[in-house]
């Protein structure tokens, strides 16, 4: 798209600006119902159906859920408004959670502790960045892959056994009292229908509000980064990289900041997905940042809502997946670790498909996405 | 359980520090492709009330057979057993929890001692096969391995995982070459040499070059299919790269997870005895491995050969460098672009059964191990240059097999190949053999 296109997309953008609120309201609306649909079969749909409606709705609302979109805003952020070809995102988050989970466990307090997480996933972003921003587009893509491997292989080391606990990975219950500390809402059990979770402990509504207000924030925020001239000038970058530079903007500095704040979304996601669970390297390599992606391409990539809707609907419709074929293939056919399996391959085959015939994704706009790098 | 347990039993006749560095070679190359390295053979079933506890003795220098071990259940009864000429051992532990063994030192043969760990404990779990291992090792162990020694064996070594990424390199490369592809899926075309491999040589029972040449011939017909099917189609439709790009990553996760649906997560291999091995001073090396050597030379070459002296070569470096000039001067280009997949599916198929063989086996996720290798060595070298891709796979094999050896802890040496990527995009982005050209 040349900038004149911009241009006039700029323009139609303004033009149209209470529609789009609307359109906002409405997307966030149908979301809201969605879910409290899935919610109502889950409660009173018999049998199979409503079990595996259950099952959707108890991964819906999963704070590692929550976390994925986190991260996918993160992703947005790069690929989605810049047109960075990010493909280690999981290495940020395995960044974050390392951060975070190591500075807790040598007594430093919560905040620090995020402070230092967020700080390693920017050093991160600033060390990759530097020799590849520069260059062609392929380029970060194979060092961000690369990098976020060697993340993964480095914190499975056995020399660093102390620290990132190797392959075993890091337990939750030695990080995560000073989380639950802050907890306001008491203990005991609370239930909305079928959802029944303590208040409080390991897995409970307290992790799964924060992690939710958390995504609440990052969408405003992005929201908010979006529509200013700095958002405009990333969707620059992202349409035609020399028309910018010619305006005089420093592009490799923008392009920059935008690696360094999706990043740092990358390790708050990571952050909140270890807190439910424990660190395990191996959770979190390529397979998460193939995740990232679909959820990303699936919600649609540069649009506010996209990332959530994307995360919720991959971990949803792979459930949905994997629970039917559990029912209606027999187990000659196919035992629950191939339903398993087979749910993946459907992801996978799912991934490319879209980005074949349908690039934009739920919520993106066709015009905006001839992406390329 | 027999395959895993045979991946141990690499090369029983090398010597002291080199066979450690096999070892740690294997270990590297295929670091989680050996979970259980200590499993046990299965002449104790494990069930809902036994629990089985086995392993094998063995130093650096090889299986130690006729050693009595004293095993002690959780309830303090005693059992005297003895290794067999395996030097392996197991028992039938009617009781859970730990268990502790201690080698009679008296039994042991002259010359071998345990490393200080008398005793050790092992905690039995119904159900399953519990491995027990006891360090015992030469007295002669450590002065053995001398640095000479240790860099001669390292650089042969990194020939080797040198040739065996050119391979599957050079396809890449070719295809970036031709279509601008980085082609994220790859490393599953390798995977899928060593899986296809494995059923026809492994479970069909077929001979191994056979079976090799036929695997070749599969993977090779992959790559006609897909760009039959999807390349071509997609080109036509002017989808845009990184699209491209995006729909190789969900090729990849699809093929990964369709390996361990047929297959399963374990490691197979293509062939079930082990390996012969030469040595050569200080260089121990299976037979296999040099086999391998010997025909990734052979095929590199080849392929060389026919890029720079063939009619179809030059269409295929004309394309390379400007497919509409190609296009305009007569050269099919859909057709040069169709061979490049076919030929570069089956080198990366080639690559698999090598790399099953040289690493004593292949798993789902094998390739995804070395794609990393597979994009620094082709970035190394200058991305789309096919000697390019040759070259920076050599240095990258030398450099991951090299690195521990000037003090790299073992654990990163990926790392390392890294850095020196990351460090010459900084100075030379175009790579070592590529053009010097605005990429930005």
């Amino acid at each position: 798209m040349t900038m004149d296109a911009e241009a006039r997309t700029l323009a139609e953008e303004q033009g149209k600006e209470p529609s789009k609120s609307r359109r906002a309201l409405v997307i966030a609306a149908g979301m809201a119902g969605g879910l409290v649909l899935l919610w109502l079969v889950g409660q009173f749909a018999p049998g199979d159906v409503g079990s595996i409606a259950r099952a959707m709705m108890r991964e819906a609302l999963s704070p590692q859920t929550a976390a994925v979109a986190v991260a996918v805003i993160g992703l947005n952020v790069h690929f989605g408004f810049t047109g960075l070809l990010n493909i280690g995102q999981a290495g940020f988050m395995l960044l974050g959670a390392y951060g975070f989970t190591i500075s807790i466990r040598y007594d430093v307090p919560l905040v620090p502790a995020v402070l230092i997480g967020l700080l390693a996933a920017i050093v991160f972003a600033l060390i990759l960045g530097l020799p590849t921003l520069k260059l062609r587009g392929d380029y970060l893509a194979i060092v961000t892959i690369s990098a976020a491997e060697i993340i993964r292989y480095v914190g499975r080391s056995a020399l660093l056994t102390d620290f990132t606990g190797a392959a075993q990975g890091i337990q939750g219950k030695t990080y995560r009292d000073p989380f639950t500390d802050l907890s306001f809402f008491g203990s005991g059990e609370a239930s909305i229908g079928f959802l029944n979770y303590q208040m409080t402990g390991v897995n409970g509504w307290w992790v799964r509000f924060v992690a939710w207000t958390l995504v609440a924030l990052c969408v405003l925020g992005i929201w908010l980064l979006a529509r200013s001239p700095w958002g405009r000038l990333l969707r620059g970058i992202r349409e035609d990289e020399l028309a910018i530079l010619s305006l005089g903007k420093n592009a490799f500095a923008v392009k920059m900041q935008a690696l360094v704040i999706g990043g740092a979304l990358g390790a708050l996601g990571g952050m909140i997905y270890v807190l439910p669970s424990s660190v395990q390297p191996d959770s979190m390599g390529r397979a998460l940042t193939f995740f990232a992606w679909t959820a990303l391409l699936l919600g649609g990539a540069a649009t506010i809502f996209g990332p959530v809707l994307g995360s919720i609907l991959f971990f949803t419709v792979r459930i949905f997946i994997k629970g039917t074929a559990d029912v209606v293939v027999p187990n000659s056919l196919m035992n629950s670790q191939q339903t398993e399996q087979f749910s993946w391959i459907v992801v996978g085959v799912a991934l490319m498909l879209l980005v074949i015939f349908k690039p934009q994704g739920i919520l993106g706009d066709k015009r905006e996405l001839r992406f390329n790098v | 359980m027999k395959v895993r347990q045979d991946l141990r039993q690499v090369s029983p006749r090398a010597s002291g520090g080199v066979k450690l560095l096999l070892v740690a070679l294997v270990a590297g190359l295929a670091w989680s492709l050996v979970p259980g390295a200590h499993a046990v053979p299965t002449l104790c079933m494990p069930s809902d009330t036994t629990a089985c506890l086995g392993g094998t003795l063995r130093t650096d220098e090889g299986v130690v057979p006729d050693v009595e071990i004293k095993v002690t259940s959780p309830s303090g009864e005693e059992t005297v057993l003895t290794t067999n000429e395996q030097g392996k051992w197991n028992l039938a532990a009617e009781e859970e929890g730990p268990w502790t063994l201690e080698v009679d030192q008296e039994t042991l043969p002259d010359g071998v001692a345990t490393t200080g760990e008398d005793v050790i404990t092992v905690q039995a779990r119904y159900g399953a096969t519990t491995p027990g291992l006891i360090p015992v090792r030469t007295e002669s162990y450590s002065s053995e391995r001398s640095f000479g020694e240790y860099l001669a064996q390292s650089t042969v070594n990194g020939l080797r995982l040198g040739l065996l990424l050119a391979l599957a390199a050079v396809g890449l490369s070719l295809i970036y070459g031709t279509t601008r592809l980085s082609s994220f899926s790859h490393a599953e075309q390798v995977t899928l040499g060593g899986m296809v491999a494995y059923g026809l040589v492994n479970v069909g029972g077929m001979n191994l070059w056979v079976g090799g040449a036929l695997t070749v011939l599969v993977c090779a017909a992959t790559g006609w299919t897909q760009d039959r099917l999807m390349w071509q189609p997609l080109r036509r439709r002017g989808l845009g790269l990184t699209q491209m790009m995006i729909v190789t990553i969900g090729l990849s996760l699809a093929m990964q997870y369709c390996f361990q649906y047929f297959v399963g997560a374990r490691t197979v291999r293509v062939v079930q005895d082990n390996p012969d091995v030469l040595e050569l001073g200080p260089i121990t090396l299976t037979y296999q491995s040099l086999a391998a050597m010997g025909i990734s030379v052979v095929v590199l070459a080849a392929v060389g050969y026919g890029l720079l002296r063939t009619r179809v070569g030059r269409a295929t470096r004309a394309v390379s460098d400007n497919p509409a000039l190609a296009a305009a001067s007569g050269i099919d280009v859909d057709k040069v672009i169709r061979l490049v997949w076919v030929v570069a599916t089956g080198l990366a198929g080639l690559s698999g059964i090598m790399y099953a063989l040289v690493t004593n086996g292949i798993k789902w996720d094998s390739g995804m191990q070395i794609l990393l290798l597979l994009f620094a060595a082709v970035t190394l070298g200058g991305l789309g240059t096919a000697f390019g891709a040759l070259l920076g796979a050599l240095i990258i094999g030398m450099v991951v097999e090299l690195s521990p050896v000037f003090g790299m802890p073992g654990d990163f040496k990926y790392a390392t190949a890294m850095l020196i990527l990351i460090l010459l995009l900084l100075v030379r982005p175009q790579g070592l053999l590529g053009k010097a050209e605005r990429v930005g």
